[in-house]
Order: structure tokens, then C-alpha cells, then sequence
């Protein structure tokens, strides 16, 4: 009990100052922290496979990642020194939006049947212990046996994303120079709103 | 043992949906994309805690398969956005939301 409310109060701790971080990686930290203590909170609800895929694909990829674009962006220009970060009038209408679907979430929440749990069920067993709910041998057994199709639909998407990043990052230009381009030789990196009037014609070096 | 035991199933739910809204007023209030999408990694994560106390609650393995889901999906979205950041950046030496209108007509 008190270990949840200390996850609890941190959890909310470090998600307010994600959002109202002034520089993104500042940002970055705290959600990192946040997400080590959400896997903390996962091992306490009997998940610990998603615990440890929380520190290693989240806390650790996905955030490497956010941190990566960032030192690719900030190389140049600084981008983030425009302007004011926030809109003048938003602050207003945006508590007042959050109000309105906190209480929608309270009414839902109120009036679900799904909360109202039959009777106390309590894992008796520590966590690691085998075959127990929410262990890893007992999530694997049913990723791969009950929940399959999930799955599979699982590797596709991830197949879509890496597709998807490969035709965005990789090579800018559009479909209909792309021939030309390479028969340039090696690739010069310019910026991609450049029009190539060159390249239109048809005309070889 | 597991310290879960005496912790009702609202106060999981409560926290999920404060953990939500933060992320909700970061989207709206930030104009830098990469903290937007920080607190849209938020919001998929305050998805995630509900569906694992429902699924330790009601003892069922089916809200964990679709947790693990989600952080798949998260992880597909993350890089697709961030590569679109980087293009957008490329395109227009700019990152303030606001400024990139063009999709607007």
C-alpha cells in the first residue's frame, strides 16, 4: 500500500515535469524516470515481463531514440529557441478541456461493472516464481498459444514501421528522380526543398 | 508477498487517468513536436497501467497480450514520427508545430 502511493506520487511527479520541461531533453530524463517507475508498478501488478519490456524497449530504445533525433536536430540551427514554446491563450481553454474529460473519466469509471470485482484474488506466489499468473513462462504461454493472432499482427506492424522509416529517411526525393539520382554516383545530401531543375530535363551531368 | 493485494483497483485506475490527462494538457499546451510525442508516449503508457490492473484484478492474461501490443505499436509510432520530425525539419528549418501549415489548404 505504501509502496503504491510512493510510485504514485512519483509517477505524477515526473509526468507533470515531462510536460512542462522547458527543453526537450530535460523532458527526456523525466520520462525516463517515469518509465522506470511504471515498471516498478507493473512488477507490482504481477507483470513482470511487461516490467522488464518497459525499461528495455521504452526506457531504453524508444527514449535513445527521442534523444538521437534531438542531437540530429540541434546540430545545425537551434530550432527550439523560436518563438515562445507555448500559445499565449491556451493555458485556459486547455485545463478546462482536461476538466471536461476528467469528468467523463470519473462518470465512466463510476458506472463500469468491470471494477466491481467478484472476489479478492490474491497471487500467493512471489514474483519469478514459475507458472504463477504473470509470470514469464505463464505470458509466454499464452502470447503464443490463446493470443497468437495478436501476435503475428504484432511482427506485420512492426514490419509496416520499419518500411515506412526506411521510404521517409532514407532517400528524400520523390519517385520520378530517384533513377536519375543515383546514376549521379555517389548521393550528395542536400536540402530537399531545393528544386532540381537539372534533373527535369533529362540532361546527364 | 505481492503488495498489490490491498490496493484497491479504483486507486490504478485513478492514477491511469491523471497520468492520461497530464499527457492530454502536454499535447495541447506544448508546441515542440518531440514533446508532444513524449506526451503521447505518456497517454499510451497510462493505457498500459489500466490494462495491466484489469487484467491483475480479473486474473486474466488477455489485458497483458494487448499491453505488450501496445508498446509494439508505441515503438512504430515513436519511429515513424521521429523520422517525420526530421524530414519536416530538413523541409522547413523549423519545428514549431504552429509554423507547419502546409496540409491545411
Amino acid at each position: 500500500m505504501t509502496l503504491f502511493w510512493l510510485l504514485a506520487v512519483g509517477l505524477v511527479i515526473t509526468s507533470l515535469l515531462t510536460v512542462t520541461a522547458r527543453r526537450p531533453v530535460y523532458s527526456v530524463v523525466y520520462l525516463i524516470a517515469n518509465f522506470v517507475l511504471l515498471a516498478i508498478t507493473y512488477v507490482t501488478l504481477s507483470a513482470e515481463f511487461l516490467g522488464v519490456i518497459q525499461v528495455i524497449v521504452y526506457a531504453s530504445a524508444i527514449l535513445m531514440l527521442f534523444l538521437f533525433v534531438m542531437a540530429l536536430l540541434s546540430t545545425s540551427t537551434a530550432p527550439f529557441s523560436v518563438g515562445p514554446d507555448r500559445l499565449p491563450g491556451i493555458v485556459g481553454p486547455a485545463v478546462a478541456l482536461v476538466a471536461v474529460i476528467f469528468g467523463l473519466l470519473v462518470y465512466g469509471v463510476t458506472r463500469t461493472p468491470l471494477l466491481i470485482v467478484p472476489r479478492a484474488q490474491p497471487v500467493s506466489a512471489a514474483p519469478g516464481t514459475a507458472n504463477a499468473f504473470g509470470s514469464t513462462s505463464d505470458f509466454g504461454a499464452a502470447l503464443m498459444t490463446t493470443h497468437l493472432l495478436p501476435f503475428e499482427v504484432t511482427a506485420f506492424v512492426l514490419m509496416v514501421a520499419v518500411i515506412g522509416v526506411v521510404m521517409l529517411a532514407s532517400d528524400a526525393a520523390p519517385q520520378a528522380t530517384r533513377h536519375h539520382a543515383r546514376r549521379r554516383g555517389p548521393r550528395t545530401r542536400e536540402p530537399i526543398t531545393r528544386e532540381r531543375p537539372a534533373l527535369e530535363k533529362g540532361s546527364v551531368r | 508477498m505481492t503488495p498489490v493485494a490491498s490496493v484497491a483497483l479504483v486507486n490504478y485506475i485513478g492514477l491511469s487517468a491523471l497520468i492520461f490527462l497530464i499527457g492530454v494538457a502536454g499535447v495541447l499546451t506544448r508546441r515542440n513536436p518531440l514533446i508532444m510525442l513524449m506526451a503521447i508516449e505518456l497517454m499510451w503508457n497510462a493505457a498500459n497501467l489500466a490494462m495491466l490492473a484489469f487484467a491483475r484484478a480479473w486474473l486474466n492474461n488477455a489485458g497483458q497480450v494487448f499491453a505488450f501490443l501496445v508498446i509494439t505499436v508505441a515503438a512504430a509510432e515513436a519511429a515513424i514520427a521521429l523520422a517525420i520530425v526530421l524530414i519536416t525539419f530538413r523541409r522547413t528549418k523549423n519545428v514549431d508545430v504552429d509554423e507547419i501549415a502546409s496540409l491545411s489548404g
